[in-house]
């Protein structure tokens, strides 16, 4: 039988399959250095920071420039009413827009809708310290708790609305034309039977916005600015753990570094905690439908 | 009919119609707002750099003078630190990110895909400040001791590599980001990579393709849009991120052609001085380096969204 011009010899066969199985090499390892720094980085959260927790940590304030010790009692308040306070301001929109979009949008407007979502989901987040700075810190004369609640609420709004509109789409049709024709409401259909059926869903949206902007530090800057002291009032700047990571991050002090440490510790955990309720929420959700 | 996801032209309940139409218009409200918000971002923004504006013009944007005590601003060393610094990112992110990706989607064991997965997602969830603080604590002494000597005793013939090695860099601050937008480039990429549909596959390897081969030329080649408009996603989160580039890239305003040279970007020149912007020129300089931020990624957001959409035949790539 005559050998076909066209038939690879074996050495080429065989430099096809060792090129096949380098690449396969590579994509491991680039792989492995892809979820590397994850690593690195919990790595040595946990050793600095672990170190540097103590109980003063979560009971103290902040001490004077250059003293030892003290702690960022005040910031993890802080940041616990910040996310209160952002939740008031982005929840509502989020989810009444989504509910728009799922309801009773045209095409038309949805598209539109959507593409704007998307939009303000790419702004910068300093821009939005910018914008608030303006709206709401200028003319009240002062940084405030309230000027920083509402550069991260206003953050929160576009992924709460696409993740309420994505879990009212999944609700059957059936459910809507069941209650209608018991001659229920249109609002009321939505709200008690609609927006209940997806209620989980729409949580898991909201957590997902929260644990986005609980480490938001360059909205804060020029709106809340942060605080060393207790603040009661919420028309005065707020302590917040990202800001105080920061300020303690660039400063020439070994202690004030060890905090940072700490701090970014916690805030870490609580940012990994609301991921975990996110996922517990969705097996749920996967296990009931 | 049952399970269409739009209602369409629901029946008119009876009863009162008040409550419902009320509703209806909260509803509406609450969507308005978000192209309200577009608009408002932007006319904030022209509204405080009225001044800037005025003053300088279209010279803002390719004046390297930042000076404050003249009160003389331009825009170009931080544009050039925001374009340096991201396409560094990139050029180390999108290679990792799509072979991350293809990894996932075509060879990696079942078993192992999801726990790949959940890690990128928690690397998404660590925010900017702590990268920041890792930065400045155990990626820049790294980087001094160790990669930038390396760098500069093998390559140090190129002007990239020479020149003093501070620690703080446009490359510290390149990696830093690059680490930054890996998740969402590889996610975005294992979703395209995901839509590549099987017979592309299946026919390469009926002609007697190698794996690689299928992925060459059935895989890769199918999904080049897509990839693209990943990495340009990418490019949209480098270009506005801010704290963590702060604290790694020296904040020098300078054009310099060595990677270890310091550098400084819009965003985190705006982050430093804001507060301190002690003229009204000043502040309206600041306002507009926004301005610029601001204009910049929303065209590339837009570009990479149009891009995602055709390779997805409509239906939209979900962003997070």
């Amino acid at each position: 039988m005559a050998t076909s011009p066209y038939l690879p010899t074996p050495a080429f066969a065989r430099w096809r399959k060792f090129k096949s199985n380098a690449v396969t090499g590579v994509l491991v390892l680039c792989s492995a250095a892809v979820i590397a720094p994850l690593f690195l980085v919990l790595y040595f959260l946990i050793v600095h920071g672990a170190t540097s927790l103590d109980w003063n940590f979560f009971t103290q304030l902040p001490k004077p420039t250059g003293e030892v010790g003290g702690g960022m009692a005040n910031a993890i308040v802080g940041t616990m009413t910040l996310l209160a306070m952002a939740s008031i301001v982005g929840v509502p929109i989020g989810i009444f827009g989504g509910i728009y979009l799922a309801e009773y949008g045209s095409d038309g407007a949805n598209s539109w809708i959507r593409f704007a979502a998307d939009v303000l989901n790419g702004v910068p987040s300093i821009v939005w310290g910018m914008v608030i700075y303006l709206i709401l810190v200028v003319p009240f004369k002062g940084f405030s708790a309230y000027a920083g609640s509402v550069a991260l609420g206003l953050m929160m709004v576009p992924l709460v609305m696409r993740t309420t509109e994505e879990v009212l789409v999944l609700v059957p049709q059936s459910y809507r034309e069941a209650a209608l024709a018991l001659g229920v409401a249109r609002w009321k259909v939505i709200m008690v039977i609609v927006v209940r059926t997806a209620l989980k869903g729409i949580a898991t949206g909201v957590i997902v916005a929260l644990a986005r902007i609980a480490g938001e530090t360059a909205p804060l800057l020029f709106t809340d600015l942060g605080n060393n002291f207790w603040n009661h009032n919420l028309k005065e700047p707020i302590a917040a753990l990202p800001l105080q990571i920061y300020n303690y991050a660039i400063s020439p002090y070994d202690d004030w570094h060890r905090q940072a440490w700490a701090g970014a510790l916690v805030l870490m955990a609580l940012i990994l905690a609301l991921n975990i309720t996110v996922r517990v929420l969705s097996r749920d959700r996967q296990k009931s439908t | 009919m049952t399970d269409s996801p739009q209602p369409s032209n629901p029946l008119p309940a009876p009863g009162s119609q008040g409550p419902d139409i009320a509703f209806k218009w909260a509803a509406a409200f609450a969507a308005a707002t978000i192209i309200a918000l577009i608009i408002l971002v932007g006319w904030e923004l022209y509204a405080g750099s009225r001044l800037a504006l005025a003053k300088f013009g279209a010279s803002f944007l390719w004046s390297t003078e930042w000076d404050p005590v003249t009160d003389k601003y331009g825009a170009l060393p931080f544009i050039f630190g925001t374009l340096v610094s991201s396409l560094l990112a990139l050029l180390i992110a999108v290679p990792l990110g799509v072979a991350t990706a293809l990894f996932l989607t075509e060879l990696a064991p079942q078993k192992l895909r999801q726990p790949i997965v959940m890690a990128i997602e928690m690397l998404a969830a660590v925010p900017s400040v702590i990268f920041g603080l890792w930065g400045i604590f155990v990626l820049i002494p790294w980087l001094r001791d160790h990669l930038f000597v390396w760098l500069k005793h093998y390559l140090g013939f190129l002007p990239l590599f020479q020149g003093p090695i501070y620690g703080v860099s446009m490359l510290a601050a390149g990696i830093t980001v690059a680490i930054m937008i890996l998740p969402i480039i590889t996610s975005i990429s294992r979703e395209i990579l995901r839509s590549v549909p099987n017979l592309q596959r299946e026919a390469a390897y009926a002609l007697g393709a190698t794996r690689w081969e299928v992925l060459k030329i059935a895989v890769l080649s199918y999904a080049r849009r897509g990839l693209f408009g990943a990495a340009i996603l990418g490019l949209g989160r480098a270009l506005g991120e801010t704290m963590a580039v702060t604290m790694v890239i020296g904040n020098r305003p300078q054009i310099a052609a060595s990677l270890f040279a310091p550098g400084y970007t819009l965003a985190s020149v705006i982050a430093n001085e804001f507060t301190e912007a002690t003229t009204d020129l000043y502040l309206n300089s600041l306002f507009e380096l926004g301005l610029v931020l601001l204009a910049v990624t929303i065209l590339v957001n837009v570009a990479a969204q149009i891009m995602l959409k055709s390779m997805t035949g409509g239906s939209p790539i979900k962003v997070n």
